[in-house]
């Protein structure tokens, strides 16, 4: 494959758009989506805040955070307070607030909206409170005396952690089990190095342990060096937070060619890549899907120096997972998105992907089948559930082909929970992954406690 | 356009503007950029007797109430009267009326409370040719500890004193300032008056501790560890100068006394409504001192096109308009019975009104949910009219009050007549 590595990142060339990209210790790094507020916006914002009865902000976002409370908060000088209001809901409210698509949550809610005006900025908001806070070394949460109970928790990402760190404050000993290196699921591996500058998701991690009493085992992988049963045995109740780890085929002959990638596989990469400039990108790149990880992958590589993005949908703009803004962001970037696209066959030639063809599926228009030239083409269409027991001894109820929970994220198992993007329901975010272990987490503390209903 | 040519007590200016006692009337330089800006006249910053000036502090004078987006609503002082020497005052007041005639300049004074201070000073302040004086009765710190400013025009008795001394040694017009500092203006009102005055002025500034710095636990301005009250003028004052101005304006003890209205004005509509109110001019410093000059031309240009809008062909018209409007709480018609109404179209579901309502009022207004969605309605039932929903409502005409007439109104059960009933009259009280 014709691999265009990108040395000249820092300097401006005709294809390459480096608005977004900056040089940090000599080595090529992302800029900030959104830059943050200081102090005085952060003031006049929340000053806009018309805070509310019964806000509706409050019941559109997935953790039910106080809103227009910790909004008056930050406009009365008191920005460990707000801090103090967003995290008790959600311990990842500095992520959130980065990475949440709040035109379609809280923003979207915002009653500024009917009357013409902008919403108020609640996401930029967040982020100055919590950033502040986790700056000033503020933390807020302690433990009750030890129960004496322990969890085991697998998957150390924003569901299990959420989890984890809300079973710590009730007073019980967490052990997560996480198969990769680093704590932080999808927040260290898969969110738009954008949105997560400066090691956030780390940061983030360690903010969250130092409540203490929560032990987190890497390279420990369920169904490969540890089994269920196991860490059913070792603990009172157990918590599944292991995300979606296989990748959707596209079911064309072709996809294990050269240069045929899954999306999520490569901003796992990127995103641990300490100089982005020695990160392969290609030339003409093709991406398949039309959600958030289309739109990341092909904002992100356009920003690396790909001369064509296509993002290729197969259905309209409407039906795209992505928001309309998020697809304003790549549009804005310089990524064509294509809609009413299919791809019907990889075109390879020695082994490497050279094009896709499609054929249009557009109910209004009568299109012939058409080729974009590609070297490299993503894989941007979802993942699936692994297998959670390999000898399928403990057999889970399952729904469109993930965990099925009830309200409090019981799983049909007795004693498992699961929460995050491996049960049904879920609409694959962050905060609904928090939610989901702040939930799983009160419910499993009522259940040790004997009071189950 | 309108004619905005003012003469207020015989002192003639080509707009009813003028610049109050203060900072930016406190030397020739800043006078000559406020003509060349357009202002109609200037009370010269207040002079004191011959001798050494008085020693303003060196550390911060000023500190300030701010909305969130640091818009200046209130501003406190410590400044005293002018400190530069009287001499320069006075030939630098004489120079710039010759280089304006058309421009009124009245001389603020404030000297001791003797008769022969007043008689010295007096004539040299005619012989700049100024318009007119205005006596400082006002001033709420450092002046008053002397024995001057508040500490006069606190006591009805040294205002007519004064006033009549005024009167008996100078020619010119005497403009009394009133300071707000009192429990009932009119009292200080009715004294310059019988003193002789041509006009008063209000408001001058109001006792005020602006704030305490949180990280120090001193009031502010600290001035080395240590702060004073101050003077609070601005936007925040203007609602308490207005019900000082209506006051004297309908009181029968002062019937053609003219006043010139001070405190927070700010632009055209501001010097409008005090107009309205009984003022023959208006006096700006806060806002001045906030923006610069340039003001004036909003303020010189709204004021035409309002005239104008309201076919008075000028300011003699305007003056007063609203006075008949004032009365007391117990002449208002009893029988006058308002709703609150929501516009639906224009709600957006804030629900303030409702927790406005329900916290702290009279549990006049429902919350429910229709199709999905809030929904605020009123209840007559519970609806006193109070205003209050209206008042806090975030969107502008979304919620009004709507007059019941020949109709039951449901929170009482009786027919609203409409016929002027006050409490005077009502069977209620018992003096009736
Ligand atoms: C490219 C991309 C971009 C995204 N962008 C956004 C965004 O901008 N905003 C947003 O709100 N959401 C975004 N999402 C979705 C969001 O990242 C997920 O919804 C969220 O991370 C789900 O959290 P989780 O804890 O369920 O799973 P994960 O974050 O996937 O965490 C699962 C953890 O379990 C571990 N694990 C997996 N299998 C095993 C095993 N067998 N044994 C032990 N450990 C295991 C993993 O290593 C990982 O640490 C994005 C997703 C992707 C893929
Ligand atoms: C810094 C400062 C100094 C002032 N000095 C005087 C003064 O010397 N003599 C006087 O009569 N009034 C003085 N005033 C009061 C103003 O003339 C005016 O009455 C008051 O500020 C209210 O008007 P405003 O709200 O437009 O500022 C002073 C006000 C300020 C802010």
């Amino acid at each position: 494959m014709k691999q265009v590595t990108t040395p000249n990142l820092l300097g401006a060339t005709d294809n390459t758009p480096n608005e977004g990209i900056s040089s940090v210790g000599g080595h090529a790094q992302f800029t900030e989506m959104h830059p943050p507020l200081d102090a005085r916006s952060a003031l006049v914002e929340s000053d806009r805040c018309y805070f509310c009865f019964d806000a509706p902000c409050i019941e559109a976002c997935p953790t039910g955070i106080d809103v227009p409370n910790f909004i008056r908060m930050i406009s009365n000088h008191n920005p460990a307070g707000a801090a103090a209001v967003i995290l008790q809901e959600n311990i990842m409210g500095g992520t959130c607030a980065r990475a949440c698509p709040v035109e379609t949550l809280c923003e979207q809610s915002c009653v500024r909206n009917k009357e013409g005006d902008k919403p108020i900025q609640i996401g930029l908001l967040q982020r100055y409170a919590t950033d502040t806070a986790m700056a000033a070394g503020e933390t807020f949460f302690t433990r009750e005396p030890d129960s004496g109970y322990s969890i085991g928790i697998i998957g150390g990402g924003p569901a299990g952690l959420s989890c984890a760190h809300r079973l710590a404050m009730l007073g019980h000993q967490v052990v997560i089990y996480e198969s990769r290196q680093k704590t932080g699921g999808l927040n260290e591996y898969g969110l738009a190095a954008y949105k997560m500058l400066d090691n956030f998701a780390q940061r983030e991690v360690e903010y969250i342990m130092a409540i203490g009493n929560i032990d987190i085992r890497h390279g420990m992988q369920l169904g490969d060096n540890i089994s269920l049963s196991e860490i059913q045995s070792a603990h009172d109740a157990v918590f599944l937070a292991l995300g979606l780890g296989a990748c959707n085929m596209i079911g064309l002959t072709g996809e294990n060619s050269q240069g045929v990638q899954d999306a999520v596989d490569y901003i796992r990469q990127l995103r641990q890549a300490e100089d982005l400039s020695q990160l392969p990108v290609g030339s003409q790149v093709v991406v398949i899907g039309g959600g958030m990880t289309a739109i990341d992958i092909a904002s992100q590589t356009r920003l690396l120096g790909a001369r064509e993005v296509t993002i290729a949908y197969r259905r309209g703009a409407e039906n795209m997972k992505a928001s309309v803004k998020e697809q304003e962001f790549a549009q804005t970037h310089d990524v064509r998105i294509m809609h009413w696209a299919q791809p019907v066959k990889l075109l390879v030639e020695q082994q490497k992907v050279v094009g896709v063809e499609f054929k249009s599926t557009d109910p209004t228009a009568n299109q012939e089948n058409f080729v974009l030239q590609a070297d490299m083409v993503f894989k941007a269409i979802g993942q699936l559930l692994e297998p959670i027991d390999a000898n399928r001894n403990i057999q889970f109820e399952l729904e469109a082909g993930r965990l099925r929970v009830d309200v409090e994220r019981r799983t049909s198992q007795f004693g498992i929970w699961a929460g995050g993007d491996c049960i049904s329901d879920g609409d694959d975010l962050t905060v609904s992954a928090v939610q989901d272990g702040k939930l799983a987490a009160q419910s499993i503390h009522k259940f040790l406690n004997g009071t189950r209903d | 356009m309108a004619d905005l040519t003012a003469n207020f007590i015989g002192i003639k200016s080509p707009n009813p503007f003028w610049l109050a006692s203060a900072p930016p009337t406190d030397k020739a330089y800043n006078v000559i950029r406020a003509f060349e800006a357009g202002w109609g006249g200037v009370v010269w910053k207040t002079l004191g007797e011959d001798g050494p000036p008085v020693v303003n502090v060196s550390g911060p004078r000023y500190d300030t109430l701010y909305g969130k987006d640091r818009s200046v609503i209130g501003l406190n002082n410590i400044e005293l009267i002018t400190d530069r020497p009287l001499e320069t005052n006075l030939q630098e007041i004489a120079q710039v009326k010759r280089d304006w005639p058309d421009r009124a300049i009245v001389v603020s004074l404030m000297v001791p409370c003797e008769e022969s201070a007043w008689k010295a000073i007096l004539p040299k302040v005619e012989d700049t040719g100024a318009d007119g004086i205005e006596l400082n009765f006002g001033c709420p710190h450092g002046m008053s500890e002397r024995g001057m400013g508040a500490s006069v025009g606190q006591v009805p008795e040294y205002v007519e004193m004064v006033t009549a001394w005024c009167k008996h040694y100078s020619r010119l017009p005497v403009i009394v300032k009133l300071t707000p500092n009192i429990t009932d203006i009119r009292h200080s009102a009715r004294a310059a008056k019988r003193g002789g005055a041509d006009a008063v002025s209000m408001i001058n500034t109001i006792n005020s501790i602006m704030s305490v710095d949180l990280n120090q636990l001193a009031i502010t301005p600290t001035v080395g560890g240590k702060g004073t009250h101050g003077g609070y003028c601005g936007p925040a004052v203007k609602p308490i100068a207005m019900h000082m101005v209506a006051d004297v304006a309908r009181d029968p003890d002062c019937q053609g006394l003219p006043i010139s209205a001070i405190g927070g004005i700010s632009n055209w509509r501001d010097a409008t409504e005090f107009m309205a109110i009984g003022a023959s001019n208006v006096q700006v410093c806060t806002a001045a001192m906030t923006y610069g000059f340039k003001i004036i031309d909003d303020m010189v240009d709204g004021l035409s096109r309002f005239l104008d809008s309201k076919q008075m062909p000028s300011l003699d018209a305007l003056v007063g308009a609203a006075v008949p409007s004032v009365t007391d709480w117990q002449y208002l018609n009893l029988n006058y019975v308002v709703k609150a109404q929501i516009d639906q179209d224009l709600c957006i579901k804030c629900g303030r009104c409702y927790i406005a309502c329900e916290d702290t009022s009279h549990q006049a207004i429902t919350a429910t949910q229709v199709n999905g969605e809030r929904h605020y309605e009123i209840n007559d039932k519970e609806c006193v009219g109070c205003n209050l929903c209206v008042s806090i409502c975030p969107v502008e005409d979304c919620m009004s009050l709507r007059q019941l007439n020949s109709e039951v109104d449901t929170r009482t059960g009786k027919m609203v007549s409409g016929e002027y009933l006050n409490w005077t009259q009502h069977p209620n009280n018992p003096m009736s």
